[in-house]
């Protein structure tokens, strides 16, 4: 053998899918629900997606190379997931410069000091969103809809149906007078029941995450943990008094549940390894989100039931172990 | 009827089967053959000949050096050479013995007719005694001696013989060539391992052979022997690995540790049913086994299957097949899962031989390692439901305790872990060397509660 040749040990071939094509493939389950919010949101909403996505991808090839003198690693898509998903959970009027502070938390705060991609305990997207939800309050609940491409079926109020709803209890309506008042139907949820990109459409969310089912990217025990649980709690209060707390309808298909069931959840590096753990974190992101829902003063509360349950991760994993074979 | 599988973890690798087609070719012989004493699991076996002595095809060469152990016996006739340390596939020196070729002239208690022969003998211990002094060993990769598995040890029942005509690795197509070729054969072996045992038998053989499983039912329902069923297999790598066929077949597990026996399996490889069918039938030793030359980029009309006998280096089977592609960056001898890179080509084959391949760069070459993202793809591919990220991550704290704990013992090295991580990280590579450690703490746990307790005896009499 004049020609060298490898020597390594098994197994010699490999599944080709790397951090890059499982991020690729995140990308493009986010598209529908992109397409639909730039379609309905206009230039205002491209303009927030470009800054977000080009703030992170920056800051994430600026902080590798510069401070923590490793090789990029925004090859790896991951920085444009959290652009992409920051995104889409701000409204389309937000100031730029905001937009780009949302990513310097996102990217310099919570992913970065960590040690980067798979390190991070809390997801960045949502760190940063939070982290702009109590720094702007006003900016961040500004939901005036901007100009789109295409008319949006029935007019947005201008609020959330989350934030409207808090302020129609507060100023005493019950919840079929607010129904009625804001004209909600189904349709109107899968559609336009509209606030961030994110939170504009159901459907096109879950287009995106059959696709990622299909990939077999995600597994579907976590999303279904968290909206199941929102289920539950809502039918229970809204059967118990269906003036003061919504249905199931309402609260599975308006703010971020379905962006965070979906997207934000089942973030493989802030949840949990175990089917179990999974379930458990599912259907404690479920409680918590529904409880500020129903009894806190936020109208939302996907992101911070998200963060709360990222805490309980490392716990959850080692509480919950695989069932291995051969062992009871 | 469904189609059985494991029940936990495996992959889905293209299985790359282009020899498929390749029918099986008698390798002509070469002028000298290098025939190992360490072609068997457990110890090797000693040399009966000396140099200069004439020897004839078939002929015991060296005898086991163990209770596990087997015969070895001379692929040839011819002279014997020389008795010394070759380099094997790995470069490591291990005992062979030269013999030079000449002519080839059979022992003449071998019967060489293509007569089948369907008649099986009544006596079980003459059957084992045929097993043994045929030097018949598992041909499924392990090459565990055979009539030592086919003597469960007292208390033991053998509830069911699987026969393993899996071939799960892709590429490889050295079973499935001899369950169509010599089907017969094949079940006649399968047969006569039920009587020593006592017990029914299932074949499984993957979904992908559709050929095979209807050449091997024929077979079954021409043959007639009573309890032998032909079961399909999903095909998923690793279904042909001893502990997940037993789990696929019988819905049984075995224990951290235990034998198959103790679930009541006793799992023999399609080749080895087919070399015992040679021992006890024919009264041929194991010197011939199927070879498959394959490759990812090489064209079919250069693949083949082979029938090679023990002891031809492999430089000359591959120069039999017209030579090293020009593309291979790296060459393979079993399946692209769990084979062995071969850095020495002049290794001479041995009883397990089961395939050249040839594997391109890109096909190949491992990208570098990035971090862990968490994606939980190791644990949905192990087969043995371990937490590969876990033990990469205890493997490098160096906590052998918590390893145990997580059972890195348990490793088959089958490669899913690897094989599926997105972020290439070496998981296989450390689990092996951690699997090593913990292996050596638990023997020592062992020996050391075996001294203690030989000791409190001895004080124990001491004190009488």
């Amino acid at each position: 053998m004049d020609k060298k040749y490898i020597v390594s040990p098994n197994p010699h071939i490999h599944a080709n899918v790397s951090t890059t094509s499982i991020m690729l493939d995140v990308i493009i389950a986010l598209c529908p629900a992109l397409i639909v919010s730039v379609l309905a949101y206009g230039l205002a909403e491209l303009l927030v997606v470009a800054v977000s996505v080009l703030s992170c991808v920056l800051l994430e090839w600026a902080v590798t190379r510069w401070m923590m003198k490793r090789p990029s690693t925004v090859g790896d898509l991951s920085a444009v997931v959290t652009g992409l998903l920051l995104a889409m959970n701000l409204p389309s009027a937000i100031p730029l410069w905001i937009v780009f502070i949302g990513a310097f938390v996102a990217i310099c705060v919570a992913k970065l000091p960590f040690g980067g991609i798979g390190q991070n305990v809390f997801n960045p997207a949502i760190t940063g969103r939070v982290f702009l939800l109590v720094s702007f309050p006003a900016q961040m609940t500004n939901w005036q809809p901007t100009t789109g491409f295409i008319p949006i079926p029935d007019a947005i109020s201008g609020a959330t149906p989350l934030s409207a709803l808090k302020e129609a209890i507060k100023s005493g309506s019950t919840i079929p007078e607010f129904m009625t008042a804001h004209n909600y139907d189904l349709a109107s949820f899968l559609w336009d029941a509209g606030a961030s990109a994110g939170e504009l459409s159901a459907g096109a969310l879950l287009i995106g995450f059959v696709y990622l089912l299909i990939r077999r990217v995600v597994k579907p025990w976590i999303p279904i943990c968290v909206l199941g649980t929102m289920a539950l709690i809502s039918a229970i209060f809204h059967g118990i008094n269906p003036d003061v707390y919504t249905g199931v309808q309402f609260n599975l298909l308006t703010g971020g549940a379905m962006l965070g069931a979906l997207f934000m959840a089942t973030d493989y590096v802030t949840s949990p390894m175990s089917t179990l753990g999974g379930v458990i974190y599912g259907i404690g992101i479920g409680l918590i989100a529904m409880m500020i829902r129903y009894f806190g003063s936020y109208p939302e509360g996907m992101s911070f039931a998200i963060l709360l349950m990222n805490c309980t991760v490392p716990l959850l994993n080692m509480w919950f172990h695989q069932k291995k074979y051969g062992r009871a | 009827m469904g189609k059985l599988t494991f029940s936990m973890g495996g992959v889905h690798p293209n299985d790359s089967k282009y020899s498929r087609e390749c029918a099986i070719e008698e390798l002509p012989l070469p002028q000298t053959v290098y025939v190992s004493m360490a072609q068997h699991l457990g110890a090797p076996a000693k040399p009966t000949v000396a140099v200069g002595d004439k020897v004839l095809v078939g002929q015991v060469i060296a005898e086991p050096g163990g209770f596990i152990s087997a015969f070895v016996h001379s692929p040839v006739s011819g002279t014997v050479k020389a008795i010394a340390p070759r380099k094997d596939l790995a470069g490591n020196p291990v005992m062979h013995v030269e013999i030079a070729v000449e002519g080839d002239e059979w022992d003449p208690a071998i019967d060489r007719s293509k007569e089948i022969v369907t008649a099986i003998p009544d006596d079980k211990a003459a059957i084992l005694d045929k097993i043994k002094a045929c030097g018949v060993v598992g041909l499924g990769g392990a090459t565990f001696p055979t009539h030592v598995k086919l003597s469960p040890p007292p208390g033991k029942v053998a509830e069911c013989l699987i026969l393993n005509g899996a071939e799960c690795e892709p590429f490889l197509t050295s079973d499935y060539r001899i369950m169509l070729e010599r089907p017969k054969e094949i079940v006649i072996g399968a047969a006569i391992m039920q009587k020593v045992l006592g017990c029914p038998c299932v074949i499984g053989i993957e979904e992908n052979k559709p050929e095979a499983i209807a050449s091997m039912r024929a077979a079954v329902a021409e043959l007639g022997y009573p309890n032998m069923e032909v079961k399909v297999l999903k095909k998923r790598y690793p279904q042909g690995g001893e502990k997940q066929l037993i789990d696929a077949v019988m819905h049984r597990q075995v224990k951290s540790g235990g034998l198959p026996i103790d679930v009541g399996a006793v799992v023999q490889n399609v080749a080895t049913s087919l070399a015992v069918y040679e021992a006890v039938q024919k009264n041929k030793p194991l010197i011939t086994n199927v070879l498959t030359i394959t490759g990812n980029k090489l064209p079919v009309n250069l693949q083949h299957n082979y029938l090679f006998r023990i002891g031809i280096p492999l430089s000359y089977i591959v120069e039999q097949a017209g030579g090293v592609p020009d593309q291979a960056a790296k060459l393979i001898s079993g399946g692209p899962m769990m084979g062995r890179a071969i850095s020495n080509l002049d290794a001479s084959t041995v009883k397990g031989s089961s395939s050249v391949l040839y594997l391109s760069e890109d096909a190949t070459r491992r990208k570098p390692e990035t971090n862990c993202i968490r994606c939980g793809k190791c644990a949905d591919a192990c087969p043995m439901g371990l937490e590969p990220f876990l033990l990469n991550r205890l493997y490098k704290a160096g906590d052998l305790d918590a390893l145990e704990a997580n059972a890195a013992q348990d490793c088959i090295e089958c490669g899913c872990c690897l094989f599926s991580c997105p972020a290439h990280i070496p998981l296989l590579d450390h689990i092996r060397q951690a699997k090593g450690q913990v292996m050596g703490v638990i023997r020592a746990r062992a020996a050391a509660a075996k001294a203690a307790a030989e000791a409190a005896k001895a004080a124990a009499e001491a004190k009488k």
